[in-house]
């Protein structure tokens, strides 16, 4: 108990590169019998799935089973990992029109919000939680929102506790935004992208001038000291730039701009995307996006098409499906329906492999945690789901889901409002609470 | 963004009947012989009359495939017949006449024409500019006098991506910022140079309503700013719209002395209160509910149906008892304090309580979907211990929202006579899977998957939007 204690202050003190697991499964479980989809490889009939002290310890068709493992017959079934939604607001919004509860977006200095850390307000009693859970989502990508540079995202699984608990990595990305002039206080799309330039620009000369930045010696800069030093790692390379972006000629632009200063460009929306995935492909940007959208809804996003995911992964890029439905599946309320965002996708022209790959192993590579999530393989993240058929199926339940090797049976708020109403009083006063 | 402004509005509807299935007695005929009569209010005035005409209808029949009708159980393997626009036969077997197309539906589904009654689409158009955000007369707490159809764009771009999701009749609202919110039109989705060609011949029009938030949030400090402000609102203009129609009526059967003068407002309201308008009520909160309920019996109209109900579930023995039917989501909710009890049951939990459940978008996204939608809502009543039949749920999409629209009697089934409005989908439409290949309007094929080059393309979209660029 002492090392673990000790292991996990090591691990808080580097900066979430590694999470603490809580609670601490100790235990063995075996998971036989279904058909099981590593996602790194292909299915296994009548596979077995090992998870001891919270990770995966085996996978395959012939594995001896561990004396002592707790049984979970999976005959008829299928196991896969834990499913991946890699832009949500969950639990940094609860509701969103009351704004004592909306943690997604800073002030910043001039629409440059770099050095947010979003996750510092993340509420894991946020009751928006456990429904995701109980339908498959494992683990999420908490991502800021708003502004031209709207701050860094985490990556969390979704398990009890706090924060810390939760954490898988952060930051795991920058979050910047090519939308509307207006709203990012500028007047045209080329300011938008003469802002990051500017802000790229600074960065650069503030990382080799800290020292005179400091001493008062420089120019002014177009960001405060706080957000350059968390730019410092964008223009290194080592943390990648999500850009939210939904025009042809701004996803262009942006590719333009992220190769000039050598930065890892993720694209998010990207209504038009379908329209140059080719170009995308060749320069391996990967793209987040849906498929349950097809609304013209503003003039950068008439290109704005239900196919875009199948198109994009079609021409070789590396997708990662999430909400986009416009009005529903992108609330925190419904980050669960990943999972109708893929049989979307495959019904508009995905394979129904690489819908399932775009919910786990796709995301865990755009964010480079392949190694802890997104696959059944040894060594990663205990997280598992049982599934009564068809993931992506409505009449499909999810009969089983291990994060970090422990099942989760909880009721949701709304199993409980459901558990009181169900029945009637011939009153109106309310049920007996049940 | 957009479903957020939609969301701020809602409907209510007074005029239903019995809560039972089906029966809604045929609409008065329209008095279209108002012309140069602007100055007097009669009942039924027809002042923007339908010029809808049918588009060109094939006799056809599909068979080999398995039919929901709405009206019975999934007739598998079976066929149907459609001439002149109508629905001739279906069964295990039609006589298909010598001239017509024969479409295999290769053990396929069909149903009815999705029926979604609450739409914005023409009103809150797409791209979402400010010109063309026609949705909320935000000017007055009370708008009866506003009508939505002198809001709709035909050329809006959603029209014809709700055709490819397979609806067939829209009800199209203004928005819930107001108290009342104006006059609704039911329009077919078909393509049109104008929103009367577009309009469903001898539909009732709709009277939206909404209650609590949205109204308070956008007056505060100039109108209402308070939920019990909201309900003396209310309660106001049923008092004055009562004494306006006393007058009319009185005046409409002696033509004694000069007419009274004629005001919009009150008389949309009146209307409602002569049963000639159904009363279409955006309404979150259980509590809320039945005091609209009474408010609607104080005042002798009826709910025809509450809109994004989410605690419906809380008083579905209410809803059954009244007659009033329950538009909602599946699974939208928490985005503001009245959403904030918004449960995956409410429809199996509405339905088994005996109340009718539609299942209605509120956006023209969700609109396309509205199959998935129920498929979402079964699998949350088979969790909780009330199993719904996928005949059932055929009918949230189609005689439900039909009935609420006081259409039950030409739309939202497969029965000889009624209208050809239909859909042929790819698979069983409960399935995620599942895409409309065809769609039906009337008898007239509007929508073919495999024909691209026909398929229904706005004025707007020629030249901005791009297609087949892959």
């Amino acid at each position: 108990m002492n090392s673990y204690r000790h292991i996990t202050r090591l691990v808080i003190a580097s900066s979430f590169a590694l999470a603490a697991s809580l609670p601490l499964a100790a235990q063995t479980i075996a998971i036989t019998g279904g058909k099981v989809y590593p996602v790194s490889g292909p299915p296994i009939e009548n596979g077995t799935v090992i998870i001891t002290n919270g990770k995966i310890a085996a996978v395959g068709a012939n594995v001896a089973i561990p004396a002592g493992a707790q049984r979970i017959d999976a005959t008829g079934k299928i196991v896969t990992p834990g499913f991946v939604n890699s832009s949500t607001q969950l639990g940094v919004q609860e509701v969103s029109q009351v704004s004592d509860t909306r943690d997604m977006s800073a002030r910043g200095k001039d629409n440059i919000a770099a050095a947010f850390t979003v996750w510092e307000g993340l509420n894991p009693n946020s009751v928006n939680l456990a429904p995701a859970r109980k339908e498959g989502v494992t683990t999420f990508v908490v991502m800021p929102t708003g502004g031209l540079v709207a701050g860094q995202a985490a990556l969390v699984d979704v398990v009890p506790g706090t924060t810390t608990d939760m954490m898988i990595r952060a930051p795991i990305a920058m979050v910047a935004e090519i939308g509307d002039p207006q709203q990012a206080g500028v007047n045209s799309r080329g300011e938008l992208i003469v802002k990051l330039r500017e802000l790229l620009d600074d960065t650069r000369f503030f990382r080799i001038h800290r020292d005179a930045f400091d001493r008062a010696q420089t120019r002014p800069f177009a960001a405060s000291r706080l957000d350059l030093q968390a730019m410092i790692p964008v223009i290194e390379g080592r943390l990648p730039l999500v850009v939210t972006v939904d025009r042809e000629s701004d996803i262009d632009a942006t590719m333009r701009l992220a190769r000039e200063y050598n930065v890892k460009l993720i694209i998010a929306g990207g209504a038009e995307a379908w329209m140059m995935a080719d170009k995308l492909a060749a320069a391996k940007i990967p793209v987040l996006t849906g498929a349950m959208n097809n609304i013209p809804a503003g003039f950068a996003a008439l290109g704005q098409r239900q196919e875009n995911a199948a198109l994009l992964r079609k021409a070789g890029v590396q997708v990662a499906l999430i909400g986009n439905a416009g009005g529903g599946d992108e609330e925190a309320f419904n980050v669960r329906n990943l999972k109708q965002e893929a049989g979307n996708a495959v019904a508009y022209g995905m394979t129904w492999d690489d819908a399932l790959r775009a919910v786990t192993l796709a995301p865990a590579q755009v964010f480079g945690v392949a190694d802890r999530v997104g696959s059944l393989q040894p060594g990663r993240e205990g997280n598992v789901v049982v599934w009564s058929g068809d993931p992506f199926e409505f009449t499909t339940r999810v009969e089983h889901v291990f994060i970090r090797g422990h099942e989760y049976t909880d009721k949701t708020r709304q199993d409980m409002l459901m558990g009181r109403y169900k029945t009637l009083p011939s009153t109106h006063n309310n049920p007996p609470s049940q | 963004m957009r479903a957020y402004f939609c969301l701020l509005l809602a409907g209510a509807s007074a005029c239903a009947s019995a809560p039972s299935q089906s029966t809604t007695s045929p609409s008065p005929a329209r008095d279209s012989s108002n012309v140069g009569r602007g100055g007097t209010s009669t009942p039924n005035a027809d002042p923007f009359p339908s010029t809808y005409v049918p588009f060109p209808a094939r006799t056809t029949v599909i068979r080999n495939v398995n039919i929901f009708t709405a009206a019975g159980p999934l007739i598998r393997n079976g066929a149907i017949l459609l001439q002149n626009g109508k629905i001739v036969s279906v069964g295990a077997t039609v006589n298909a006449p010598a001239d017509a197309l024969v479409i295999d539906g290769a053990g396929k589904y069909v149903t009815p024409g999705i029926i979604d009654d609450h739409s914005h689409l023409g009103v809150y158009a797409a791209p979402g500019v400010n010109a063309l955000s026609d949705g909320n007369e935000a000017t007055n707490p009370s708008t009866p006098y506003v009508w939505a159809e002198h809001s709709v764009w035909p050329q809006d771009p959603q029209f014809p991506r709700n055709l490819a999701g397979g609806v067939t009749t829209l009800q199209v609202l203004p928005g819930s910022a107001n108290l009342i919110g104006g006059r609704s039109v039911v329009l077919k989705v078909v393509p049109g140079r104008t929103v009367q060609s577009m309009k469903f011949p001898g539909a009732k029009y709709g009277l939206k309503m909404a209650c609590g938030e949205n109204p308070k949030r956008v007056y505060q400090g100039r109108g209402p700013s308070t939920r019990m402000g909201n309900v003396a609102g209310y309660r106001t203009a049923w008092i004055n719209a009562e004494a306006y129609r006393r007058k009319w009526d009185k005046w409409n059967a002696d033509h004694k002395g000069d007419p009274p003068s004629r005001d919009l407002g009150n008389e949309t309201l009146a209307e409602v209160l002569r049963g000639n308008i159904l009363v279409h009520n955006h309404c979150y909160r259980a509590d809320e509910m039945a005091q609209m309920i009474d408010i609607a019996h104080e005042f002798g109209y009826k709910i025809r149906s509450f809109h994004h109900g989410v605690e419906a579930y809380k008083i579905a023995d209410l809803l059954a008892k009244e007659g009033i039917s329950a538009s909602i989501w599946a699974d939208w909710g928490s985005f503001k304090m009245e959403a904030l009890d918004a449960v995956k049951g409410n429809m199996a939990l509405v339905d088994h309580a005996g109340a009718r459940v539609i299942v209605h978008s509120d956006d023209p996204s969700g609109s396309q979907r509205l199959n998935q939608e129920a498929a979402k809502a079964m699998a949350a009543g088979a969790e909780l211990g009330i199993p719904v039949s996928e005949e059932r749920a055929i009918q949230w999409l189609t005689i439900n929202p039909a009935w609420a629209l006081g259409l039950d009697d030409k739309i939202g089934s497969l029965e000889p006579g009624k209208n050809a409005d239909l859909v042929l989908w790819s698979a069983d439409p409960f399935s995620v899977y599942a895409r409309p290949e065809k769609v039906w309007i009337d008898g007239a094929m509007l929508y073919d998957r495999q024909d691209p080059s026909e398929q229904w393309r706005t004025d707007f979209e020629l030249g901005f939007v791009p297609f087949n660029r892959n």
